[in-house]
């Protein structure tokens, strides 16, 4: 069996709005193993941003448990979740999230920053890797402002590779990108998939769950469905047969 | 995380929002260099008002006679006649504190040369006035001790009467001149002094033998004043405190009565004008003060918007490992290079603006070094006061929502 890179046991999440309690995630359990591109669907108000949250140690469960990479992050302080957000989480936004004016790899070496055993010309030369890696080797000094929104989304992609996570929560990467472009990036997921990458892909377009290995779908804070996909789709043939620009 | 990476990451992020940040620093920039420069004019008139007095010898004590008041009203020195020659012999005898000593003795009128004449005063003194109050004689000499127990018809002119009544330029050594009806033989020309802190003359005068003044020109037995100056000049105080001895028991006064005379200090004096100028300093520099906090109030308004503005940028540091405390370092050294940076073309600025002023309106102006360190402080300690409660607000952010802030 593969090494248990995410545990859940009975992950629930309330939160007091006003008098009344809304309960977002109600009682969820699952196991990721290494290697697994998970997507993960719901409508929204399902609760999957509030997993996404959580899962992402940005946000603390209400009760239940939580182990990344074998470290349980319940009762984690502020400090302690920042360290390993920055050392084992890779996160790529829908909106890429890039700092403006600067250039991809002061972008992609931003998370490096925040680790003071890294020296400077390690950085430099791991952000370099990265953006090879994700298809930008020719974009490396361009500014964010430069460029368009799939090669940002690379660039945001390189950012999440950059501290070697055990972990990428994407989400709704692709949710701001047109078809074409949208195909490009999965196909960019599923090189990193693989490579042995594990990745955690949350949206509500259930178009996408045919190119993962597995997809968890979210109602109402409960799961209603978690199936192995055994017959993943190449999202490099669909991008392929797509038309370029015909106007 | 090391402060050389949120170095790389503060300037960054000022490097792109040059504009905004080159205004506020502005604010900084200007008020340093208002600080500078006022304290500059401070420190300057300052001492140039210590240079005079010390000129005009700082050690120096004067003798006026009468009561400070007499029934409440403050009348003339030269009707109050309680000074007398004996007075200053008994001073020149029994004082040990004194160095030198003359009486004094002023006729104003009229001095005359052929066709010209000139309003001035026959200052009637002995021979130890040039050491009291530091003049020189340039041409000639001062007349002597023998001229003074004669009471001798010989004067030694101040520049401004040799300019008056010899306007040709005429040699005035040996000359005959009049002062009202009574002729006097120029012995000397004091050296030029120009005009003293309070805009007198100081060259207007023409220095006589003080019997001569009595005898001839006013007819009169008292002296107008005695002048002083003390051994030691920080013992001015114990000099004085003699001199107030020797006169009570002169004057045979008694326990209880006041003084029949008046004795003020150089000292006093320049104690009086120099608190004057460090009161208009304080007061120039607060002005200038309340600028550099106007300056401190800009970059706490320009931070605050600069962290409301990148509410994303924050949202996402925090999501890739930066702790609260990061992002707080982040905005305060941000609001820091800002403020000393500011702060070190203040000091630049208020140097030009010093030099200006000295080189255009010839004001004296000295920067000390202790007005730079101070408003360095002052500086840091703004940007790190008004740097601390946006910081402080940017790091309390919930990344959760500050990265899905539109």
């Amino acid at each position: 069996m593969a090494k248990e890179i995410i545990r859940i046991e009975n992950l629930k999440r309330y939160f007091k709005v006003g008098e009344e309690t809304v309960k977002a995630l109600r009682g969820i359990s699952f196991t990721i193993y290494e290697g697994e591109f998970v997507t993960i669907m719901g409508t929204s108000g399902s609760g999957k941003s509030t997993l996404l949250n959580t899962l992402g140690c940005l946000d603390t469960p209400t009760s239940g448990e939580y182990l990344l990479d074998g470290i349980p992050v319940r009762g984690m302080g502020k400090n302690e979740r920042a360290r390993i957000r920055n050392r084992k989480i890779g996160f790529i936004f829908q909106n890429y999230n890039l700092l403006p004016k600067t250039t991809s790899i002061e972008n992609v070496e931003l998370p490096l920053l925040y680790n003071s055993g890294i020296s400077a010309a390690e950085r430099a030369k791991k952000a370099e890797r990265c953006l090879k890696e994700v298809g930008l080797a020719d974009r490396i000094y361009h500014k964010s402002n430069q460029m368009s929104g799939g090669q940002q989304q690379r660039v945001a992609i390189a950012r999440a590779l950059v501290n070697d996570p055990v972990i990428i929560l994407a989400d709704e990467a692709t949710g701001n990108l047109d078809t074409r472009t949208s195909f490009s990036i999965l196909t960019l997921f599923q090189k990193l998939h693989k490579e042995g990458k594990t990745i955690i892909f949350v949206t509500h377009n259930p178009e996408i769950a045919q190119y993962s290995s597995r997809n968890i779908t979210l109602r109402d804070g409960h799961i209603v469905s978690d199936e192995y996909n055994h017959d993943i789709h190449s999202a490099e043939e669909v991008y392929r047969n797509l038309p370029v620009d015909n106007d | 995380m090391n402060i050389k990476n949120l170095l790389k990451i503060a300037l960054k992020a000022l490097n792109n929002n040059k504009m905004r940040c080159f205004l506020t620093m502005l604010g900084v920039i200007i008020g340093v260099g208002a600080v500078i420069a006022m304290l500059a004019i401070g420190q300057g008139s300052k001492n140039s008002i210590k240079a005079q007095i010390s000129e005009m010898g700082s050690n120096m004590i004067m003798i006026f006679p009468g009561a400070e008041k007499h029934g409440g009203v403050r009348q003339s020195s030269d009707d109050m006649q309680t000074l007398k020659p004996a007075d200053y012999e008994a001073l020149l005898r029994e004082s040990g504190t004194i160095a030198n000593i003359t009486p004094t003795v002023n006729g104003q009128g009229q001095w005359i040369y052929g066709n010209n004449n000139y309003p001035s005063q026959a200052q009637g003194v002995n021979t130890q006035y040039l050491d009291i109050r530091q003049r020189k004689v340039a041409q000639g000499e001062m007349f002597t001790e023998e001229d003074v127990k004669n009471a001798a018809k010989v004067c030694v002119l101040g520049q401004t009467l040799v300019d008056n009544l010899f306007p040709a330029g005429t040699d005035p050594l040996g000359k005959v001149i009049r002062f009202g009806k009574i002729p006097m033989t120029v012995i000397g020309v004091l050296e030029e002094k120009g005009y003293n802190t309070m805009g007198q003359d100081q060259d207007d005068l023409a220095l006589v033998p003080y019997t001569t003044v009595m005898k001839r020109v006013l007819a009169t037995d008292y002296l107008q004043g005695i002048q002083a100056s003390a051994i030691d000049e920080n013992q001015t105080d114990r000099t004085i405190e003699e001199i107030t001895g020797i006169l009570r028991s002169q004057h045979k006064l008694k326990e209880t009565d006041e003084n029949n005379f008046t004795i003020r200090s150089m000292q006093e004096l320049a104690e009086m004008i120099s608190s004057t100028s460090s009161m208009m300093t304080v007061l120039l520099a607060a002005v200038a003060g309340i600028s550099l906090l106007v300056g401190g109030i800009g970059i706490m308004n320009i931070m605050i918007v600069s962290v409301t503005e990148r509410t994303r940028e924050i949202g996402l540091r925090m999501s890739i490992g930066a702790t609260g405390r990061d992002i707080m370092m982040q905005f305060l050294i941000e609001a820091v290079i800002i403020s000393v940076t500011g702060g070190v073309l203040g000091i630049l600025t208020g140097a030009v603006a010093t030099w200006m002023i000295s080189l255009f309106a010839h004001w004296p102006v000295q920067i000390d070094a202790g007005s730079v360190i101070l408003s360095f402080v002052v500086c840091t300690a703004i940007g790190i006061i008004f740097g601390f409660y946006p910081a402080a607000k940017a790091s309390n952010l919930d990344p959760i929502e500050a990265i899905r802030y539109e």
